[in-house]
């Protein structure tokens, strides 16, 4: 049997439901960003589309990412990862590190959209939204390579 | 990392993909339901089309890997009871999501012959069909069978 059969047959059931939670989030969080992502790139100029995109990075993205966090520390705590002086697994460093950098880079790309969006109802441009597209895509793209690491666990 | 767990990998990043379309979905019919102008509704063409991208990919990847691994892992069976049930519960999200598609359309078909017939203004018949009370229906099932589908993957009862 290989380590990827093995780790699949021994995971204790209690496991199961936190990490249905952090999964549920993280997929959540990346239909958001796609959205959002899509939404804001094809926009060309419509308001509608630019808030439409602003809002689901908003309503859909930033609950996803709370899910996904929480549902995170709870797995990893359930599999004593998170006691003292025990040495954390790679794909679980690459995992956190994207996690919490990325929620720091999507709270920034909300304040900048959201300060978009306000600009967008006094009739000002909409370059603030174009910083939160470019945020939203790199996120996007930083989550892909979380789930690759989540899921193959290098290392 | 060996080939099998790149295989897991991309398995999982595709169902990322599936789940991720069918999100993209709930935003475009929920936004859809204030649009009454052909404008409007051909302007989602294009998110749509990522949209149907996604799904695509995503049902594509997580069916022909999934079933690779079932073959390749030795803890696993093709008639695992858990597989079963994850293919018979994909077959139906499929069928689901393209009798879904096939409500949408039908508005944007509407919006484009609209246009083509030189009305450019709100109307109420385009809101109408923008509304599909069914869309909304079939695309909840649908959201509810590949959640089932999570559930089953990470549960896996029997296994």
């Amino acid at each position: 049997m290989n380590t990827l059969g093995l780790l699949a047959v021994v995971r204790p059931d209690r496991w199961n439901f936190p990490l249905f939670l952090h999964v549920l989030g993280a997929m959540i969080l990346v239909g958001g960003l796609l959205t959002g992502v899509g939404l804001l790139a094809f926009s060309r100029g419509d308001v509608r589309f630019l808030r439409l995109g602003y809002w689901t990075l908003l309503a859909v993205s930033l609950p996803g990412w709370i899910l996904m966090r929480a549902g995170g520390e709870w797995i990893a705590s359930r599999e004593g990862w998170t006691k003292s002086g025990v040495p954390s697994p790679t794909w679980l460093d690459i995992g956190f590190l994207l996690a919490d950098v990325g929620g720091l880079v999507l709270l920034v790309s909300l304040i900048v959209g959201g300060v978009g969006v306000y600009r967008l109802r006094e009739g000002k441009g909409a370059g603030l939204l174009r910083a939160t597209l470019v945020l939203a895509f790199l996120l996007l793209a930083a989550y892909v390579v979380a789930v690759w690491a989540m899921a193959g666990k290098p290392s | 990392m060996s080939f099998d767990d790149w295989m897991l990998a991309l398995h999982v990043i595709a169902a990322f993909a599936y789940v991720a379309g069918i999100v993209l979905f709930w935003v475009l019919i929920v936004a859809v339901r204030k649009t009454d102008t052909p404008e409007g509704t051909i302007r989602m063409e294009p998110i749509v089309k990522v949209g149907n991208v996604a799904v695509g990919l995503g049902a594509a990847g997580t069916i022909a890997l999934g079933i690779l691994l079932a073959f390749r892992l030795d803890s696993y069976a093709i008639w695992d009871g858990w597989i079963i049930a994850a293919l018979v519960l994909w077959a139906v999200a499929g069928g689901i999501g393209q009798r879904t598609g096939a409500e949408y359309v039908k508005g944007m078909t509407k919006a484009k012959e609209l246009e083509a017939s030189g009305h450019t203004g709100p109307s109420t018949e385009l809101l109408a069909i923008n509304r599909t009370s069914a869309g909304v229906l079939l695309h909840t099932l649908g959201s509810i069978t590949v959640l089932l589908i999570l559930l089953d993957m990470i549960f896996k009862p029997g296994a």
